[in-house]
């Protein structure tokens, strides 16, 4: 029965392919979402590059906000938990969240332990910087993988080293011969039938999308060309000019990712973009966190 | 043969997928030049029925795509699909192809929690797998449209002449047989 649950749980992460994740922190911008094109909303209290600004601990949101989103939309609703919060995370199941972002954008509640994702019906993504860590991840139940990127600076560097960093291990997992993966595993301290599955498939054994810093139809359109196969678009769209524009943009670019032509076309007007911020002048490494 | 699936949003490589296993030919279908392209079937995948209605019409798919249904084309909706075919939704008032004699219902077992895997009888195929991820399912038909499944006592799936819709998802499982089913429905229009 587990395992149905979490094979149901990875098949929802199929339907989100090609598709584009907003966050959003009003029922109102839930609305404007959806009505761009979104295939889900991230819902949560203040968006990253807000985080950021702010400072201090972040939690969980508002349980009443984020049904509020819940009844304005339907398409699926996500929603963070801190790393290691499991009591947050029980808290999101029992409002019927669709998924679960175990998330480095929040204060991590444990600096050694990830929560149990096997222990949940709802489903769980989780952000990896690496193989290894996107692996670790998935040994522990979730059901989805997105690239760290560095949140709410609109600066894509991060999830473009991230994602290569990811296809490149998994194209070496793939050219390995069967007796070089038992170190492989314990390289990447693993558990070895994922090591197995990666080098059989040429693959994660999850949906994996892209996240932190996208901006622009072109970021997102890179991330899908680097092997990313969906986008989470946090601060680069109500932080920008003209959000309905924008976000609408950005799935279009998703769709048709190597049209160079229409991509300029819908790179046209978009009103100002996030101001952004570059690694070199932030503090706090959010990737740094959970490993 | 080519089956063209519509690959604006959802899981369109799980439907090529399975037409590779069954030995059938496919594209991706994205934009307007896409559809150029001859084709003798259409595959319209899972995903959010929002995001692919919304692209179909900004694409300029949403009228070549739905009068080639109506004059005959065969055509496959699983989930979004179902929905992008259906004249009515029940609780959406947004339709979209609106081709088929169906009233869906949209998100009909709720949120994630609510979805499953059962199997049940698929007529003309027997028992098969089926999937059902935030699915919606048919509450009623008219016309002459034949009810193809039920799990529950509710519809999940139906066919109108050259129109297959599923609630379900086929092509999540490793059964071939409702690819086939709709293979052979393209091939029977082939040959008319």
């Amino acid at each position: 029965m587990e395992n149905k649950r979490l094979e149901l749980n990875k098949n929802l992460a199929q339907m989100l392919k090609g598709g584009v994740i907003m966050d959003v922190t009003t029922p109102e911008q839930a609305k404007i979402a959806e009505a761009a094109g979104a295939c889900a909303v991230m819902a949560l209290e203040r968006i990253p590059a807000d985080i950021r600004a702010a400072g201090g601990v972040s939690r969980m949101s508002d349980p009443k906000m984020i049904k509020g989103i819940q009844e304005a939309v339907s398409i699926p609703v996500m929603a963070k938990c801190r790393i290691g919060h499991f009591v947050e995370a029980q808290i999101l199941q029992a409002i019927e969240i669709d998924y679960i972002d175990e998330s480095e954008v929040l204060s991590p509640a444990d600096d050694k332990y990830h929560i149990d994702k096997t222990a949940f019906d709802v489903p769980f993504v989780c952000g990896a910087k690496d193989l290894g860590e996107a692996l670790r991840r998935i040994n522990e139940g979730a059901a989805m993988i997105r690239t760290k990127g560095e949140p709410g600076t609109g600066d894509v560097v991060q999830a473009v080293r991230h994602m290569r960093m990811m296809q490149s291990e998994i194209r070496r997992i793939g050219s390995m011969s069967e007796d070089e993966l038992f170190d492989a595993a314990k390289l990447l301290q693993v558990p070895y039938d994922l090591v197995l599955y990666v080098h059989e498939h040429k693959k994660l054994p999850v949906v994996n999308f892209a996240a932190g810093g996208v901006a622009t139809p072109a970021d997102a359109a890179l991330m899908m060309q680097l092997g990313a196969e969906g986008v989470f678009v946090g601060s680069g769209i109500f932080k920008s000019g003209n959000p309905e524009k924008r976000a609408a943009a950005i799935v279009k670019a998703v769709t048709n990712f190597t049209d160079a032509k229409l991509l300029a076309e819908l790179s046209e007007d978009l009103g100002e973009a996030m101001v952004g911020i570059n690694e070199q002048e932030i503090q706090l490494l959010m990737a740094e966190r959970g490993k | 043969m080519q089956i063209a699936v519509l690959a604006l949003q959802g899981a369109f490589i799980e439907h090529e997928h399975m037409l590779s296993a069954l030995g059938v030919d496919s594209f991706e279908i994205r934009q307007l030049r896409d559809i150029q392209r001859p084709f003798d079937g259409l595959i319209i995948p899972g995903g959010e029925s929002t995001v692919q209605g919304k692209l179909l019409r900004e694409l300029g798919l949403f009228e070549p795509i739905r009068q080639a249904i109506s004059a005959g084309l065969p055509v496959f909706g699983t989930c979004a699909g179902l929905l992008l075919l259906a004249k009515e939704i029940a609780n959406d008032s947004r339709v979209h192809l609106a081709t088929m004699d169906i009233r869906a219902v949209r998100n009909a077992y709720g949120h994630q929690l609510g979805s499953f895997d059962t199997q049940a009888a698929f007529a003309g195929i027997g028992e098969i797998p089926m999937t059902f991820i935030r699915a919606p399912y048919i509450g009623s038909v008219w016309a002459d449209t034949q009810v193809l499944a039920e799990v529950d006592g509710k519809i999940v799936a139906a066919r109108q002449g050259n129109q297959l819709a599923t609630a379900f998802h086929p092509e999540l499982t490793r059964d071939l047989r409702v690819h086939e089913y709709f293979v052979h429905m393209v091939e029977q229009h082939a040959k008319a």
